[in-house]
């Protein structure tokens, strides 16, 4: 009598586990399409007529699909102009980054010099310091130096930054220090050390940190808004941000937006794709900041 | 600032080797150097583009400064805390302006926070279970809008969004007339109150609409967010909730399962065994959430600059948006600068907050 009770209570255990089960699956799909339907929406209605867009934006099958959108963005808009102007600064940026980052992160863990606590506390407080408050900051200093409206602008002061700075130490600090001193016995000096020894066993942090960058200088609006104003000068996100508030004037062109908004989060994506358990550590790595 | 510490770093160095002293000192001299040397161009460039644009902002605040010429000269009035007590004391629609993109952030803040909270939460805690499969895939698809242009981003909800959008199709589907999302300045709060029959949206209570603090009516400050604001508030939850899913995950990942399945076999139920076991498990990172979340929505701009620049009837207007607008539309860049620091401070304190919860963590563990 008492096993057919276990059985049973096991049993009604299973039900609820397989309930429970189809539950989590239901619950997870449902919020799968809440994450991923809007992008279908902005894939499926580039490729739309502008009627349709509007008569029927929920469809994820154009009725009738066209390239008229995409024709538009390259022959009748400066989205060309800005795709350069957005590969430009990000490869310089994140080149930059990587390379000062690096230096700065290794010196902070590794060298004793004087001032070192001081240029560290330096580093923490400046990450502290939000973004969007430093937008009319930035604009006195660029338009004091008389670099503002110019490639200078828009790239020098993103080239190095202080949450990379941190990452590089926080890595630098956890290689045996070892490996070095051997070098050091046979006579390398300390730039050596760092670029041909202790850089080449930095490649999990140098990812992260490239993948930081680029995603960050890649989607950067508020720094291009006080750094530029000449539309030659526009990165990605600047272009698009002003054909859709209309100061560009070019109406509702949903497609239009659409297909030039998809432009700009492809390349993101397909790095996402590739390298995302670094994207996961550089979500986690903002934990443990400050 | 950081110019003059190379410089004395550079002299001490120098200094130092021309001494030849002992080797060890030579040694230590030469560190010090290559130290120097290393952090230079990570500090001289945050030094120019970060701390000096500071300085040279919290003179600008104390000025009228228009952006003609350079704000370092004599000609530029000087006007003390002027820009400051405007936004606070002085009756006038500087104050109105701030007081009112104050309060639409607090009703960001209040609802933003507590949604993504939760709803990471809830991912994690799905994501997490045991039994289920494609783990990666469920993970990648809520993380992935995170990583995405806010600019991009910002485009599809304003599709999305649109008068004969998805969301209002979708509505129409179910026999909801859906609103025009940004074009309606309706308080929800208001619409509410208004439902409920304790005002009438239309003719408030005079009560009410007679006085209050700072320059608004009570009835102002009651709004909620505007239905506006409501799709704004949709698109940041929905892009950063799967940042946070992640730092729950990290933190459930390390939940031991051998205390889950002891309070299982003492018979907790699942709603206890989350209070109880969970929960507190969870507390440190629900804490860092909760810090980062009131740091990150206090910084609201791209959606905003994209979206709605401020409208309807100024409501989806911030403290961040009105700086912008006020420097480099209306050019009176002491006051957009004056508005930036009473928003530094805001958020300063929250980042201490969090700074100290992190301590108190790292002290625990």
């Amino acid at each position: 009598m008492a096993g057919t009770h276990v059985r049973a209570v096991r049993r009604r255990g299973e039900v609820r586990t397989i309930a429970g089960t189809f539950a989590g699956y239901a619950v997870l799909v449902f919020f799968s399409l809440i994450f991923i339907y809007p992008f279908v929406v902005q894939v499926a209605n580039s490729f739309k007529t502008e009627p349709e867009a509007a008569a029927n934006p929920i469809s994820p099958i154009p009725a009738e699909p066209t390239l008229d959108a995409y024709e538009k963005i390259f022959w009748a808009t400066d989205l060309p102009t800005w795709l350069g102007n957005s590969v430009l600064v990000t490869v310089l940026v994140t080149l930059g980054r990587i390379f000062f980052d690096s230096l700065a992160g290794y010196a902070l863990a590794r060298l004793r010099f004087r001032g070192r606590g001081a240029v560290f506390a330096t580093i923490i407080a400046v990450m502290a310091v939000p973004g969007v408050v430093l937008l009319i900051p930035k604009f006195l200093v660029l338009n004091q130096f008389g670099i503002y409206n110019s490639y200078t602008a828009l790239i020098v002061p993103l080239l190095a930054d202080a949450a990379g700075v941190f990452i590089m130490k926080q890595f630098f600090e956890s290689i045996p220090p070892s490996v070095e001193e051997a070098a050091r016995i046979d006579g390398a000096g300390t730039f050596r050390i760092f670029w041909s020894v202790v850089l080449p066993m930095a490649r999990p942090a140098l990812i992260t940190l490239t993948i930081l960058s680029f995603q960050g200088s890649w989607n950067e609006l508020p720094h291009t808004l006080v750094a530029v104003q000449d539309p030659d000068l526009y990165t990605l996100p600047r272009g698009i941000a002003d054909l859709v508030t209309g100061s560009l004037g070019v109406g509702t062109q949903y497609p239009l937006k659409l297909g030039a908004a998809l432009l700009a989060t492809i390349p993101v994506a397909i790095i996402f794709v590739i390298f995302q358990r670094y994207f996961v550590r550089g979500a986690n790595e903002g934990v443990d900041k400050g | 600032m950081a110019d003059a510490t190379l410089t004395r770093g550079r002299l001490s160095g120098a200094r130092g080797a021309a001494r030849r002293g002992g080797r060890r000192r030579s040694v230590r001299d030469a560190e010090n150097v290559a130290g120097w040397l290393f952090v230079a161009p990570a500090l001289i460039i945050i030094g120019l583009f970060v701390l000096l644009p500071i300085l040279m902002a919290l003179w600008v605040s104390i000025t009228a400064w228009n952006g003609q010429g350079s704000p370092f000269t004599s000609s530029v009035e000087v006007v003390g805390l002027e820009n400051y007590t405007r936004l606070f004391t002085e009756p006038g629609l500087a104050r109105e302006d701030f007081m009112t993109s104050l309060r639409n952030n607090i009703y960001y803040v209040i609802t933003v926070v507590p949604l993504q909270t939760a709803l990471a939460l809830g991912l994690a805690m799905i994501v997490n279970a045991r039994l289920l499969k494609g783990k990666t895939f469920f993970r990648t698809a809520f993380y992935f809008p995170s990583v995405t242009s806010s600019v991009a981003i910002s485009v599809v909800f304003l599709f999305i969004f649109a008068n004969t959008g998805v969301i209002n199709q979708l509505l129409g589907m179910f026999g909801v007339q859906g609103p025009a999302w940004f074009s309606d300045s309706r308080g929800v709060l208001h619409l509410l109150l208004s439902g409920l029959g304790i005002a009438d949206i239309d003719n408030p209570p005079a009560a009410l609409t007679e006085g209050g603090p700072f320059g608004l009516s009570w009835w102002e400050w009651l709004s909620g967010p505007s239905v506006a604001m409501c799709s704004i508030i949709a698109l940041v939850v929905w892009t950063t909730s799967g940042t946070f899913m992640l730092m729950f995950l990290a933190a459930l990942q390390n939940v031991p399962v051998s205390l889950e399945e002891a309070a299982m076999l003492d018979g907790a139920n699942r709603w206890q065994r989350f209070k109880n076991v969970t929960l507190p498990a969870l507390r440190p990172t629900l804490f860092l959430v909760l810090t980062l979340g009131l740091i990150g929505t206090w910084q609201v701009f791209d959606q905003i600059y994209v979206m709605s620049q401020g409208n309807p009837a100024k409501t989806t207007l911030t403290p961040a948006y009105l700086s912008y607008r006020t420097a480099f539309r209306d050019f009176d860049y002491g006051s957009g600068a004056a508005i930036s620091f009473v928003l530094f401070l805001i958020i300063v304190v929250f980042t201490l907050l969090q700074r100290l919860l992190l301590r108190e963590r790292g002290g625990r563990s």
